[in-house]
């Protein structure tokens, strides 16, 4: 045990001995950092990339450490949140299903308003992807194909209510088509289900679908952000093919409920500082993901918003 | 022992029952088109649950395991004594973990175990209370950065000072 | 010849002072949290990150294969110490590593698993640096069908596996399989089972919870109990001349699983999803099926320490591959190199092999040279691990309860599964007392989240056919295999009842 306890106090010194930051508040213990969904697909990457940056920077005096809570479509992680009984070392990092599974599941009694705004990292468009070998080029052979295939047509995602889900199921209504959904377990699984041709087609995050993009083994027919996406020359958006449809998954960090202002406070200025940091900002870039940074009171407006929006959403269905 | 089988069984059929129960909430139907519903997998798991029990209560009718045979107590004094003092032991630890943290309830309990249960000398006793919780905090706060609860408010001052040691 | 060449490279930086340095370090840590029940590489490798800022990336990804190799290793240590597994990938090490350290002989278990996990882990790199990209192509083609085909198939080999009383062997495996519903329907995303209501729940029952509460309290307080207190110390000595012995032992009666779980440990761990625990499972049974002695096999037998934790050894290995080639991560332990890889700017992929051959190769060179020295550090702690189980007793005791109590709260930080544990824990003593198998319900555990999803996504994808488990190419024979194997113990159940009506 002696050897472990001094090699314990090594790494403390050499990591973790950090310049504080200005606020007030710091952490006593480790933090909390909760995922709201599995290991490897987009929102994974990130929270492992931002503890990472704060390592790197010497941002804390305690470390974030990643806690994977994505079971029932992130119900898991909102229970979690709110029943943390340490809410101010307790943290979230959201996607959408921030707004979805407390509409779609009212029995969990979640009520995001009482949740603790930090700070908006940025918004991760979405594409529809088919494999290579299938020899679809455009959104318009996409869409004979799946008329052709007469209900047969399989796509995949990450779960019914999940982003991507909500994306197909605005594609079913707008363009009266039918398709089978196959749920799996994280971004990762579902772009690899593609490659290996047990799926038809997915929507996926540039950054979940990249190594098989790259390697000519998916492509990209339509994107669904508000124009054309730099990465991805010649690829329509789908709002020139007449429909007023755009859906971005959101990169948010929340705070658990009860969150202290101090505590609050804290997390406002460490998240500010990853956020301007050059490498967030080259993360930003390689990743296809657009800035849209809001202090706490423009979140709040914005998650009312964002479920009225997806309240229509998933009534349309 | 013969007794205690098939109240074994008994119970756990009652709990099969029970989580048959909770999966038909999720709907156990087959659906043309979609395939099993949510509850589908763990009712039919629980119902092959309850089949199972029906035959453990089937061999003991029949007496054909070592168990339905035997006419021994399930736990005689001595076995009632140690579920009582060595189970009973473990519940305590626990229950106080809220109440004194973890690492105050481990020393409690090496306390009662060492020197009550397994009447040791002080001199292996008050070292092992001291510094195996010791050496876990470091162990597990320091080298793997996983925070135990720390009880009631009163323990504050030491952790201020152990977090101080390893931050 | 370039792969070679490059692999050489990775070794030749393995073993640079510093980063031969880290090696030891990081084995000797990982051995420990491997060793510790309730922690397992994936914590080791977590406290890894802040590190790889410290040290070159080269330096990183070192460090982090010792600490994921020491840990592997370290999950038999406390499978064969304590009776509890470390982590469900040795769970099967326990069935006869367990019985070895009872009858006194744990240097021996602890040898054959050193050997077992060294000969596994090396097998699994030679084929990993031969056969990578191909198998890469074999892994994509293992859709939902292919990988519940290989669940049956897993099933089914521990049928065989449980007591001689089949209904309880049964309800067990059931048991397990209904524990692992609880939480939220993966398909529908609804919750399920919440027993008795309890919000508790809803974060899903966790292997440890079951595996703590089984092995770490029902098994002990059923130990302490039915030995009236006056448990056999294990006297092996501490000997260079004894740990020379027990290698010998360990070739001549291990070498047969070692090689089975090598090779089927690799195969199955290539698969994503798949992962270590079946493999060791299935190297276990595979290795009983073949013995001359299989009636040995759960009393303390070297190949059923030595097939497991080769298999277990070889898989994790093999699962680095659809890690890096499908971005797929197959374990926790993945997913945070996962992380890691994109931190350092890489993305996984099947470009990756071409595109950054020098950290693909580099990494495997540095599993090759951690793979050795996690022999060498492991062998040379048995006689700590065996001066451990020379304390008395009611030392001992007290000890694994505790580290059963910190390790499962350690593994999911909530008091909940610590309440879990003890009802567990009991109700475990008392079916143990009925000689109820309990492995199988563990085990379940782990496999039943695999595949129930796999079942209905394949459903899915067919439109309810069933029929689709048989018309895909690969599922079709992996399917029959695995009835077959289900079948085979309830023939042999049914004959011996009929002739014993005819008597």
């Amino acid at each position: 045990m002696n050897m472990l306890k001094t090699l314990a106090i090594g790494i403390a010194a050499l990591g973790l001995s950090a310049p504080a930051a200005m606020a007030e508040w710091q952490p006593r213990k480790p933090i909390d950092f909760v995922i709201m969904a599995g290991p490897g697909g987009g929102a994974d990457r990130i929270a492992r990339f931002i503890q990472s940056v704060a390592e790197k920077k010497n941002m804390m005096s305690r470390p974030l450490i990643p806690n994977n809570k994505g079971g029932g479509s992130g119900a898991e992680s909102l229970i979690w949140l709110n029943t943390a009984n340490d809410p101010d070392h307790t943290i979230l990092v959201t996607l959408n299903s921030f707004f979805t599974t407390p509409i779609r599941q009212p029995d969990l009694g979640i009520d995001i308003q009482t949740f603790t705004p930090i700070a908006m990292m940025g918004v991760d468009p979405f594409a529809l992807w088919v494999h290579t070998d299938s020899g679809i080029e455009t959104f318009e052979q996409w869409l004979e194909a799946v008329k052709a295939a007469d209900g047969e047509y399989i796509t995949g995602g990450t779960g019914t209510g999940q982003e991507d889900s909500i994306v197909f199921a605005y594609l079913d209504n707008a363009f009266d088509l039918k398709t089978k959904y196959i749920p799996f377990d994280g971004g990762g699984a579902v772009a690899a289900a593609l490659a290996g041709k047990q799926i038809m087609a997915t929507v996926n995050n540039p950054s979940e679908a990249r190594g098989f993009h790259e390697s000519g083994d998916v492509r990209p027919i339509l994107v669904f952000s508000d124009e054309q996406m730099d990465i991805y020359p010649g690829v329509p958006a789908l709002k020139e093919k007449g429909h007023d449809f755009s859906y971005y998954n959101q990169r948010a960090i929340v705070g658990a409920p009860g969150m202290s202002d101090e505590a609050a406070a804290f997390y406002v200025n460490l998240f500010t500082e990853v956020f301007n940091t050059e490498e967030w900002q080259n993360y930003l870039k390689t990743e296809a993901m657009s800035a849209l940074w809001m202090n706490p009171e423009e979140q709040r407006a914005y998650w009312n918003l964002q479920m009225q929006v997806h309240k229509e959403l998933l009534a349309g269905k | 022992m013969r007794v205690g089988e098939i109240v074994t069984a008994g119970i756990l059929a009652l709990l099969s029952i029970y989580m048959m129960y909770k999966a038909s909430a999720n709907g156990i139907g087959y659906t043309t088109g979609t395939g099993p519903q949510g509850g589908f997998w763990p009712f039919w798991l629980a119902t092959g649950m309850l089949i199972s029990t029906g035959f453990i209560a089937l061999n003991w009718v029949r007496r054909a395991t070592p168990q339905s045979r035997s006419e021994e107590p399930v736990l005689d004094r001595f076995g009632v004594k140690t579920l009582l003092l060595v189970g009973g032991g473990i519940i305590g630890f626990v229950a106080l973990i809220d109440i004194v943290s973890m690492y105050g309830a481990i020393a409690i309990f090496l306390l009662y175990y060492l020197k009550l249960l397994g009447q040791h000398s002080w001199r292996l006793t008050v070292p092992m209370v001291v510094l195996f919780p010791l050496g876990l905090f470091f162990f597990f706060e320091g080298l793997m950065q996983i925070s135990m609860p720390t009880g009631l408010s009163f323990t504050d001052p030491v952790y201020n000072v152990l977090y101080d040691i390893i931050y | 010849m370039e792969i070679l060449s490059l692999l050489g490279d990775g070794m030749l930086v393995a073993i640079q002072p510093l980063n031969l340095l880290l090696i030891l370090v990081g084995v000797t840590v990982g051995l420990f949290i491997g060793a510790m029940p309730g922690l397992g590489s994936v914590n080791g490798v977590a406290i890894l990150l802040p590190v790889t800022f410290l040290v070159p990336p080269g330096s990183a990804i070192i460090f982090l294969a010792a600490i994921y190799y020491g840990a592997m290793y370290g999950g038999a240590i406390s499978s064969i110490t304590l009776g509890i597994p470390g982590a469900s990938t040795a769970v099967a090490t326990t069935f006869d590593g367990r019985p070895l350290a009872l009858m006194g002989k744990a240097r021996l278990a602890l040898v054959a698993a050193a050997i077992g996990s060294f000969v596994g882990g090396t097998v699994s790199n030679i084929l990993f640096t031969a056969f990578a990209p191909i198998l890469a192509a074999v892994a994509l083609s293992f859709g939902p069908p292919e990988i519940f085909a290989l669940m049956l198939l897993a099933f089914a080999t521990f049928v065989g596996l449980g007591g001689d009383d089949i209904a309880k062997t049964v309800f067990s495996i059931c048991f397990g399989l209904v524990l692992a519903t609880v939480g939220f329907d993966q398909i529908s995303g609804a919750p399920r089972l919440l027993l008795f209501d309890l919000t508790g729940f809803l974060g899903g029952i966790s292997f440890l919870v079951l595996a703590i509460g089984v092995y770490g309290i029902g098994e002990m307080l059923w130990t302490i109990e039915s030995t009236r207190g006056e448990i056999s110390k294990t006297d092996a000595d501490i000997s260079v001349k004894g740990v020379i012995e027990d290698m010998g032992e360990t070739v001549r009666k291990g070498w047969k699983g070692t090689a089975i779980g090598s090779f089927l440990g690799f195969f199955v761990g290539v698969l994503p999803a798949a992962g270590a625990t079946p493999a060791s499972l299935m190297s276990y049974a595979v290795t009983k099926m073949v013995s001359k002695r299989p009636d040995e096999f759960g009393k303390g037998h070297v190949g059923g320490v030595t097939a497991p934790e080769a298999g277990n050894n070889s898989a994790s290995t093999g699962s680095m591959l659809p890690m890096l080639t499908l971005g797929i991560p197959g374990s926790p332990t993945t997913a945070i190199l996962l992380g890691g890889m994109v931190i350092w700017g890489l993305t996984p992929g099947p470009r990756l092999f071409v595109d950054q051959p020098d950290f693909v190769w580099g990494l495997i060179g540095s599993f090759y040279v951690s793979n050795f020295f996690a022999l060498l550090v492991n062998l040379s702690f048995i006689p700590l691990f065996i001066w451990m189980l020379r304390m008395p007793f009611t030392v001992l005791a007290p000890v694994i309860f505790v580290l059963s109590v910190v390790g499962g709260y350690a593994a999911m930080q909530d008091m909940f599964d610590i309440w879990l544990i003890l009802v567990f824990g009991f109700g475990a003593f008392f079916l143990r007392k009925f000689d109820y198998p309990l492995a199988p319900a563990v085990l379940a555990i782990v496999l039943g989240p695999i595949a129930e999803p796999t079942l209905r996504q394949s459903l899915l994808m067919s439109s309810g056919d069933p029929s689709i488990f048989f018309t895909r190419p690969i599922s079709m024979p992996i399917m029959v295999v695995a009835i077959i194997l289900i079948l085979l113990p309830a023939l042999k159940y049914l004959r011996p009842r009929r002739s014993s009506v005819a008597e």
